[in-house]
């Protein structure tokens, strides 16, 4: 088919950016692991979330130097446990559920932000170095208080 | 004589039209009477009356905008493209099945509305399980579906009954461009069709117990994605097909414009995953290769900006205008009917970028569910096809009805677009950037208990609702602009057919192998959804009972 070549060089210069733009995305999923949420790993019956171990006991614990372990659930309308609170450079994993409806995990000025599917386990960590009070919030409509589902971690 | 004949639009047909648009328009004022609301509530202006919820208005303003406004907007253009290309007149059973889609989408939107006004779906239009609406939602949304589909198909049946009579003739591009765009529907309805009879109305009946959640997802965005090309594609017809006339030029290239069609037609479907981003229970690899084929997608778009721009520029130069630019000059900037969809072009630059910047796998997390996502919908249907939309009306409808745009009405057309991308930039801008700040899209009016970052959002948020206020002046002016147009002085209006520049190559034959299209298009939707589908299927998420929690 014939084009301009006026043509060629827009489509080049275009698709040459896309392929700058994938590869940088590409490269950063697979070599470096800066990644969005993988496939299954692990399910939970979204029922079951009150007695199934580690939702049974929504906690957040020290696995580590500095390195903390947040098991939490989702719910309409809000997040369990209450209160975090963590030193300043501490590293958290997050590991989220929802016991009802698809929920959102959003701390605002970070990168942390995933959606907790019921039957699922979204992970994300985060890595708070500035102290301070930090909000967390449900950012997938859940219903009727869906404005008011939040929490809060506290880096000290 | 022959051409007075083809300036006379058939009246019968013409009824179809105009019922579609004055149905797409009412949808419109109503959407917009709830967008208005919403946004001076967020920005904590007003409160509702206690019977009245936000969610209920957004579900509303959602339904009735980006499904409903659209879709009989869309199916009234096509129709009278095709009636106007594709030999002059509808075909009785086109006409009919026309006529049949359009009371089925309007018992499905009666039903719909109602549903929603009652308190009993305020699920959004994007209805994510395992939050249950009354069945009669779900109900509602599958009539609309399915009158959609009809109406798609008497837009195959005279497309096909053409060429039977017009043995080894071009189709029109007007013609062409209706298949794919119809075409593009009708396979990416199947993904909605699924989830609502199979999973949704078995479970909201009660006749289930559960639902695969994460299945629903994948295939409500099977949906979602090539929706927003439903949108696009009758806009970019009028770009193609019909500025080039209004602005007195030729269309560049006819092989090249059916050529984007074809690629939007490949590249828009097998990208759903682009909206599952930031959820478990897809893999790495199939969400990145769904990245890679939504910047596919891309190309078309590129190849349009070229095309456009190289009609006003050999229009300029025809009409002897001399440097870079001089083409600007001679470009009919007064006339709606160019000045509107123009807007709409122009604005349609940004809000492409911002539509790689959400796509971008990981990059996504920094935008995913914040209002810049609005701020990006509002930039690509809500201006760039709606202003498209509004300018296709000052034309149509006197085409339609026997009537001429008067001078008056054309001024008040330019005064609502000029209105249209004020509020737009008010509230588009602000929604763009409080969203980088990490305000949630979806939201009632909160202040997350005085947090000091959502406090700093507030003002964005009082921004949003002045730019709703502007807007909806602006609805209220295309409204009025219709009613004058139903009563504008009685005429001829021709219907603004572009022809194709002498200078351009013949178009190759290849592009009308719909055999060859369709079967790429499925073996792409194949390759990118079957291996997860599949492991959806196999491998299930436990299943999720219904939640009411509005």
């Amino acid at each position: 088919m014939h084009m301009h070549r006026l043509e060629k060089i827009w489509l080049t210069a275009g698709v040459s950016m896309l392929v700058v733009f994938l590869l940088v995305l590409g490269i950063m999923t697979f070599g470096r692991g800066i990644a969005p949420p993988n496939e299954h790993i692990h399910r939970i019956d979204p029922t079951k979330v009150s007695e199934t171990p580690p939702f049974d006991k929504p906690q957040i614990t020290k696995i580590g130097d500095n390195v903390y372990k947040a098991v939490m659930v989702a719910y309409a309308f809000g997040y369990d446990p209450i209160p975090m609170e963590v030193p300043a450079g501490a590293t958290v994993h997050f590991e989220i559920t929802s016991s009802d409806v698809v929920h959102g995990f959003e701390i605002p000025g970070t990168n942390v932000n995933v959606m907790v599917t019921p039957g699922e386990v979204s992970h994300v960590s985060h890595t708070f170095d500035k102290p301070g009070e930090y909000l967390i919030l449900c950012n997938e409509y859940c219903g009727i208080a869906h404005e008011m589902m939040k929490t809060t971690l506290v880096v000290k | 004589m022959t051409d007075s004949k083809l300036s006379t639009f058939d009246r019968k047909d013409g009824q179809l039209v105009i019922a579609h648009v004055l149905f797409a328009f009412a949808a419109l004022l109503l959407g917009g009477i709830a967008g208005m609301l919403q946004g001076m509530v967020k920005g904590g202006t007003i409160t509702l009356p206690a019977n009245i919820g936000y969610y209920e208005l957004l579900t509303a303003h959602g339904v009735l905008m980006a499904l409903i406004f659209t879709t009989y907007f869309i199916v009234g253009f096509l129709y009278s493209g095709v009636s106007q290309t594709l030999g002059g007149r509808l075909l009785p059973l086109t006409k009919r099945l026309g006529w049949i889609g359009y009371w089925l989408m309007s018992i499905g939107t009666l039903i719909g509305v109602v549903v929603i006004l009652l308190g009993k779906a305020s699920v959004l239009y994007t209805f994510y399980a395992p939050m249950k609406a009354s069945p009669w939602f779900y109900v509602a949304l599958a009539l609309v579906v399915i009158g959609s589909w009809l109406s798609g198909f008497g837009i195959f049946y005279q497309y096909v009954q053409w060429r039977k009579t017009n043995k080894g003739k071009l189709s029109p591009l007007f013609a062409f461009m209706s298949v794919i765009t119809m075409l593009l529907w009708q396979i990416a309805t199947i993904g909605v069709a699924i989830e609502v009879v199979v999973q949704l109305i078995p479970w909201s009946f009660g006749w289930v117990e559960t639902v695969n959640v994460v299945l629903s997802r994948t295939l409500f965005w099977f949906f979602g994605h090539p929706l927003v090309y439903f949108w696009l594609l009758p806009a970019y017809m009028c770009w193609y097909v019909i500025i080039p006339k209004i602005i007195g030029g030729k269309i560049f290239s006819d092989a090249l414009a059916r050529m984007s069609f074809v690629l939007f037609l490949l590249f828009s479907i097998p990208v759903g995953f682009h909206h599952q981003l930031m959820e478990p229970g897809i893999s790495h690899f199939w969400k990145y290769l769904q990245v890679v084929l939504t910047f596919m997608v891309v190309i078309p778009s590129l190849m349009t900006a070229f095309s456009l721009f190289a009609t006003f520029e050999l229009n300029g130069r025809s009409k002897g205008t001399k440097g870079l630019f001089g083409w600007v000059k001679v470009l009919p900037w007064k006339d709606v009917r160019f000045f509107a969809p123009f807007m709409g072009m122009l604005i349609f630059i940004p809000a492409g970028a911002g539509g790689l910047i959400n796509a971008s796998n990981q990059m996504n997390a920094v935008v995913h569910n914040t209002l810049w996502v609005t701020g990006h919908f509002h930039l690509t249907v809500a201006t760039s096809v709606a202003l498209t939309f509004f300018g296709i009306v000052y034309w149509l409808i006197p085409v339609v009805t026997g009537r001429v745009l008067t001078p008056r009405l054309n001024k008040l057309g330019i005064i609502q677009t000029v209105i249209w991308c004020v509020g737009m930039f008010f509230m588009s801008g602000s929604m763009h950037t409080v969203g980088l700040l990490g305000s949630p899209r979806r939201t009632a009016y909160s202040t997350y208990d005085d947090h000091p970052d959502a406090i700093m959002w507030i003002p964005y948020h009082v921004a949003m609702a002045i730019g709703g206020i502007i807007l909806f002046a602006g609805v209220l002016l295309i409204i009025y602009n219709i009613i004058a147009l139903m009563r504008a002085p009685k005429g001829e209006t021709e219907y603004p057919i572009g022809e194709v520049s002498d200078a351009s190559e013949p178009t190759p034959r290849f592009l009308e192998n719909w055999k060859l299209w369709i079967a790429l298009t499925v073996i792409l939707i194949v390759i990118a959804y079957t291996i997860p589908v599949i492991d959806q299927i196999n491998n299930p998420t436990p299943g999720s009972p219904g939640y009411v929690t509005w």
